[in-house]
């Protein structure tokens, strides 16, 4: 599996954000985009998670599913965590599981590791004893750590993640750190946009400032 | 294959959990239904010869406005916490969300209003088979009602103040809906045209927009990604 882009340009709201962007990723491999605030770095890997149009230039993945696109093969952590304040942790995380989760013939390929339950998930990430709490009562780092459990309820190779460090302590990094080799491991590709060294070795993708518009 | 009904009982049971729970407004529309209700003989005054005639007409005028209330947060929410973006990429297409989500609404918010509207009928001194025809009427019309509304909010996603603009939206598109319901619902209490005409034709309204709304909603979830 690979994932490439070739000469990408991104637009936002008129605004050129970068052009000509070429980049790769391998099974197994780590891709860090680093840059200052308003690179383009959340743009590109909402781009890549078919969010956002591209102006110009392609991004593929190759030897995935021929019949999905990238968005349905990849899990998209934004800077929203994409849970629901009434509902428990668990109930969040079973709602996604059901959701995410996609048929048989496309589950881990061989080395890669099964889904979880959301129990498993949470317990994973320190959490498992705050499962039957209403999200809206947990911290925001506690609130992070629940969406990262989403990335291990349901099997999809590439995962996009924007910022995933933010608001997590040290121990919570740590576990981070272990999902994604683990998910490396197993022949998963990574894109991380990112300030904080995220500890994986890979490849750098760095995005400039964005030029300021001459009049 | 893989297995979407598992997919839409979870969304649709999601659903379900966050409107009975606290601050999911399920109970809303009903509430704000029952207000109006129980101002509008105020109103009035206490002729009840002509609340009975009217009362038909205030409980469809009060079940629209009380649709409306809910459906502008129908997207808002999932727009706002990120979920959106995860939604338009699962197993599930968008459309099917959409209906689900609409379906969940519907009998969190607007099946309690039915149950009890004929309770509300009283009030506004309805006689007996009027009750039946107001509730049934109701039945029929109130799943266009919610597909329109669902178009709407679906338009107004990412304007952080988008309620009254969506009831500005959908308001007209909900008329025929109205004119039909009401006539069907005054039909026993001296209305101009018989049950089953304007009934079977607010059937078909409602059929006709579970069929398409979701299309249209879809399609405006997805353009408001970019």
């Amino acid at each position: 599996m690979r994932l490439s882009g070739a000469e990408v340009t991104i637009e936002r709201g008129g605004r050129r954000l970068f052009c000509d962007l070429t980049f790769e990723a391998g099974a197994g491999e780590a891709l860090t985009v680093a840059g200052p605030n308003g690179a383009g770095k959340s743009s590109l890997l909402r781009a890549i998670a078919g969010l956002l149009p591209v102006a110009a230039g392609a991004i593929v993945l190759k030897g995935g599913d021929d019949e999905r696109n990238i968005g349905e093969q990849a899990h998209y952590l934004g800077h929203a965590d994409a849970l629901k304040g009434a509902l428990t942790a668990r109930e969040n995380l079973d709602f996604w599981a059901a959701l995410l989760r996609g048929d048989d013939k496309a589950s881990p390929a061989a080395g890669a590791a099964a889904p979880m339950s959301a129990l498993a998930a949470l317990d994973r990430l320190g959490l498992a004893h705050i499962a039957g709490f209403p999200v809206h009562v947990l911290s925001a780092g506690q609130k992070r750590r629940v969406a990262l459990a989403r990335l291990l309820v349901a099997y999809r190779p590439l995962w996009l993640l924007d910022e995933p460090t933010s608001a997590l302590d040290a121990a919570a990094r740590t576990a981070l750190t272990q999902m994604m080799r683990a998910h490396l491991a197993g022949g998963g590709l990574i894109v991380a946009a990112t300030h904080a060294p995220l500890g994986l070795d890979g490849r750098q993708l760095r995005l400039g400032a964005a030029e300021p518009d001459e009049p | 294959m893989n297995n979407p009904p598992g997919a839409v009982a979870a969304l649709f049971l999601r659903e379900w959990r966050i409107a009975r729970r606290i601050g999911g407004g399920a109970s809303t529309g009903a509430v704000f239904f029952l207000i109006l209700i129980a101002i509008l003989p105020f109103a009035i005054g206490p002729d009840l010869n002509l609340l009975a005639r009217i009362g038909p007409a205030i409980l469809w005028i009060a079940a629209l406005l009380s649709t409306l209330l809910g459906l502008d947060r129908l997207f808002q929410g999932e727009e706002e916490d990120g979920s959106l973006d995860l939604m338009i990429h699962t197993r599930l297409p968008l459309e099917v969300v959409v209906l689900v989500k609409c379906a969940a609404h519907w009998t969190t918010g607007i099946l309690p209003l039915i149950i009890v509207s004929p309770l509300f009928g009283l009030m506004l001194a309805l006689e007996a088979r009027a009750l039946w025809l107001v509730a049934l009427s109701l039945l029929a019309g109130t799943p266009a009602l919610t597909m329109i509304g669902a178009i709407g909010a679906s338009l107004t996603v990412s304007l952080r103040r988008g309620g009254l603009l969506m009831a500005v939206l959908v308001l007209p598109l909900t008329i025929p809906v109205l004119i039909f319901g009401v006539s069907a619902a005054s039909a026993a209490s001296g209305g101009a045209a018989p049950f089953l005409t304007p009934f079977l034709v607010l059937c078909a309204l409602s059929l006709a927009a579970i069929a398409a709304a979701p299309f249209a909603a879809a399609a405006a979830l997805r353009l408001a990604r970019e």
